[in-house]
């Protein structure tokens, strides 16, 4: 798993829930001591023993904790930006999930995210699977849809299929909130 | 040829359609005057701009020698640059047509590679774009290699950090602190070096006495804490320019900077030696050690190799041994 996922998840607990309960995990899982870096590449099995052990550390469901994960990350402003990029409003920026992949690459071109499609089933119900059915990536998709969607400023239901191969968004409401801000360049640096 | 059959119709296109197709274009008569622009050009300009001069909003920057409404005929199928006049120093360069017969010239613009600045000045967002467009994702990369780039120089950091850490490990007796064989090695050639050019240093090669009767009598703890007191010792005596190692079980070098004369060498480890008797262990008073010195002045043409000045001391140092212990020999 690319560092960068692993570095963000670190970064999610240790913010969430403090060094102790990151060092507990960094013990169980046997993690490198000193964290991970996010422009190394790692052993998948070293993330899966991470969410492992947080999940159990906590009593959390793994895909809980990966939906506040997905939370968390759009949450970061440097992210969220990111993000916002991809479309003027929250349905501009659903059709602009399948391009994410590419975006990603663009950002780090060796971060590989699995291909998502979006399909637009009826009036305001979108859904967007995602290639050989990753079930985390659902699980954390959610919880970055939910957060978009609050920042879009629009009212939608986000919940994965029953076996997480995809994720459902159902909009109730376009333009629901205030949407927050968001300028395509960062202020000019004094 | 074509296949005979009449042109097509020319396509029309309503200024709706032309402003969502190209947001920054502008259409100007025959005359000079504006006929259209589109709705992120017009952000730039604080009046509406049809039915202005084009000259009065616009400063042609390339090419230069088109001075009046007369000349801008001239300017279709041409790449141009423009100016805001009075404005800030921005160029929009973009590409003049005409516009048909007796309607002028059409001109689509884009910020080039200021589009950071005007996005900033002027409040642009993503509707200001035509999809077709690139800008934001040229600013969604810009902004994503400046993350990467912060991230890269951190890494950069912390595996310096961790460099210097390994190394200065490397070169440290983990007991007193001290240098160890590698670390003095290297002090000795950075000297070495500075002899060439003129400065000068002496090499002390200090031996402990008695230490092996102390370490079997008190205990290799003991033993430890007069190695670690003889380090504090030695140190106290020196200034930081100066390099203290532990190169033996009991055997410590100095590399004492600056120094030329042997008198002055013999002074300083008169107060070494002395310092050393007055160190005791903590289990007994009597747990005290004594050292020998061997010391040589670097200061010869050509300075003799690190190997040759290291034999001398040791010849200096079994002749304080001889001696009677406890005292310098000055090669």
């Amino acid at each position: 798993m690319h560092g960068l996922v692993n570095r963000s998840f670190q970064n999610f607990l240790r913010d969430t829930y403090g060094g102790a309960l990151w060092e507990s995990v960094v013990h169980a899982a046997e993690l490198p001591p000193q964290g991970f870096e996010a422009l190394l590449t790692y052993d998948d099995r070293l993330t899966e023993a991470m969410i492992g052990a947080a999940s159990l550390r906590l009593g959390k469901p793994h895909d809980a904790l990966l939906e506040d994960f997905g939370i968390y990350l759009a949450g970061r402003e440097g992210l969220r930006r990111l993000l916002r990029f991809g479309g003027a409003d929250f349905i501009d920026f659903l059709y602009s999930l399948e391009e994410l992949p590419g975006r990603a690459r663009l950002a780090v071109p060796d971060l590989i995210l699995a291909e998502m499609t979006l399909s637009h089933a009826s009036p305001g119900r979108f859904t967007i699977s995602f290639r050989g059915g990753h079930s985390a990536l659902a699980h954390v998709m959610c919880g970055i849809l939910q957060a978009m969607a609050d920042d879009f400023g629009a009212l939608a239901l986000i919940t994965a299929t029953g076996d997480a191969a995809a994720v459902q968004v159902d909009l109730i409401e376009a333009s629901y909130a205030v949407p927050r801000d968001f300028v395509l360049t960062l202020p000019d640096l004094p | 040829m074509m296949d005979g059959s009449p042109p097509p119709e020319p396509l029309r296109l309503g200024g709706a359609e032309v402003a969502r197709l190209m947001p920054m274009h502008l259409w100007i008569d025959a005359r000079g005057v504006i006929r259209a622009a589109g709705p992120t050009l017009a952000k730039l300009w604080p009046e509406p701009l049809a039915g202005l001069d084009f000259f009065e909003v616009f400063e042609l920057r390339k090419p230069q020698d088109v001075a009046g409404a007369g000349d801008l005929a001239a300017l279709a199928g041409h790449r141009i640059l423009l100016g805001l006049r009075g404005g800030d120093s921005q160029t929009l360069r973009g590409i003049a047509v005409g516009a048909g017969p007796g309607q002028g010239i059409f001109i689509n613009l884009s910020f080039g590679l200021s589009v950071a600045e005007a996005v900033r000045s002027y409040r642009l967002s993503h509707a200001d774009f035509a999809p077709t467009d690139l800008t934001v994702e040229l600013l969604y990369l810009s902004e994503v290699k400046g993350a990467v780039m912060d991230e890269l120089a951190a890494l950069n950091t912390r595996l310096g950090e961790a460099q210097r850490r390994a190394e200065a490990q490397a070169m440290t007796d983990p007991l007193t602190g001290l240098a160890n064989r590698r670390g003095f090695e290297r002090a000795l050639a950075r000297m070495r070096a500075e002899a060439h050019r003129g400065g000068s240093f002496a090499l002390l090669h200090i031996d402990l006495d008695h230490f092996k009767a102390v370490n079997d009598t008190y205990g290799h703890a003991a033993g430890d804490e007069i190695l670690s007191g003889v380090a504090g010792c030695i140190r106290a005596e020196l200034r930081a320019q100066d390099v203290t190692a532990r190169i033996g079980g009991d055997e410590f070098v100095a590399l004492v900077a600056g120094v030329k004369e042997a008198q002055t060498v013999q002074k300083l480890a008169d107060r070494i030696i002395a310092r050393i008797e007055g160190f005791a262990a903590a289990p007994s008073d009597e747990a005290r050690v004594s050292a020998s010195i061997g010391a040589v002045l670097s200061r010869r043409d050509p300075v003799p190799d690190a190997d040759a000045l290291l034999a001398e001391a040791d010849t200096a140092l079994y002749a304080a041994k001889r001696a009677g212990r406890g005292r310098c020999v000055v090669a």
